[in-house]
């Protein structure tokens, strides 16, 4: 698997960066509207909640091919960020739950726009989410 | 990039050119409460069609502003959501309550018009 493209995210400036480039890269991969509108968003919610919470991170983007179901192409992103960490994991992806001023819709949002979401937690060392969407 | 805001009558179109930062929606806040003030405007549209997602911050702000403006006495009508950015924010679960939404400007001057007529007084 290699990676297509990565972007970093230090400010609200570059969640527009990120997500245009999912945008391309999904188009790239031959999803319909609806889906790159889709992987748009969840990029958008992801990044938005790096700059929130880590200040900075980075997302890194790519074409992913399945081990299983038949061999499926899919696009896999991957947000980092050496942040505080989130202490409750459960807690953060339940809807309408938000440390800050937000919606508390954005990681369980992300998920639910994508097919696959994981989310790899440490106090104190960061977060990952790795995410992926395959082709219907 | 700033978004234009037009005088049309007693209302306001503030319509968006390109995909914005949340700079740019929050400098949006701040003009069209003003500008609300300084034409005495009843109605302000909101013109998004050229959006490409509308995510939980543009939610969160379009809603803000459409209650300061009502808050300023002015209706708000969000106009020109795209399909496929709708479909979105029903997947991320964001709605605009209490907002009003129509599908372009020509609905949207439609709605503002009923919305802000004001009561006849000879009957009519």
């Amino acid at each position: 698997m290699e990676t297509d493209t990565q972007t970093e995210i230090r400010s609200a400036m570059d969640i527009v960066t990120a997500r245009q480039r999912g945008r391309a890269l999904a188009l790239e991969l031959g999803f319909n509207g609806a889906d790159v509108t889709l992987i748009a968003a969840a990029i958008s919610e992801v990044a938005r909640n790096i700059v929130d919470h880590a200040k900075k991170g980075e997302i890194s983007m790519s074409s992913v091919n399945s081990s299983i179901s038949g061999g499926r192409r899919g696009i896999q992103i991957i947000a980092r960020d050496e942040g505080p960490g989130i202490r409750d994991v459960a807690q953060a992806m339940q809807y309408g739950y938000s440390t800050r001023k937000g919606l508390g819709v954005g990681l369980p949002g992300a998920k639910w726009l994508m097919d696959e979401f994981e989310i790899a937690s440490e106090i104190g060392r960061g977060t990952t989410v790795t995410m992926k969407k395959w082709k219907r | 990039m700033q978004v234009p805001i037009l005088k049309q009558g007693g209302y306001l179109i503030a319509s968006i050119q390109s995909v914005l930062s949340d700079a740019d929606l929050v400098q949006l806040r701040d003009n069209l409460g003003e500008r609300v003030g300084t034409f005495r405007s009843r109605g302000v549209i909101i013109d998004v069609t050229v959006l490409d997602v509308i995510d939980s911050f543009a939610t969160r702000t379009l809603r803000g502003i459409a209650h300061m403006l009502k808050l300023r006495g002015a209706e708000t009508v969000i106009v020109g959501i795209q399909p496929d950015v709708a479909f979105a924010m029903v997947q991320l679960g964001l709605t605009l309550e209490g907002v009003g939404t129509a599908l372009d400007l020509e609905e949207g001057l439609a709605y503002l018009d009923l919305r802000t007529k004001r009561t006849p007084v000879n009957g009519n």
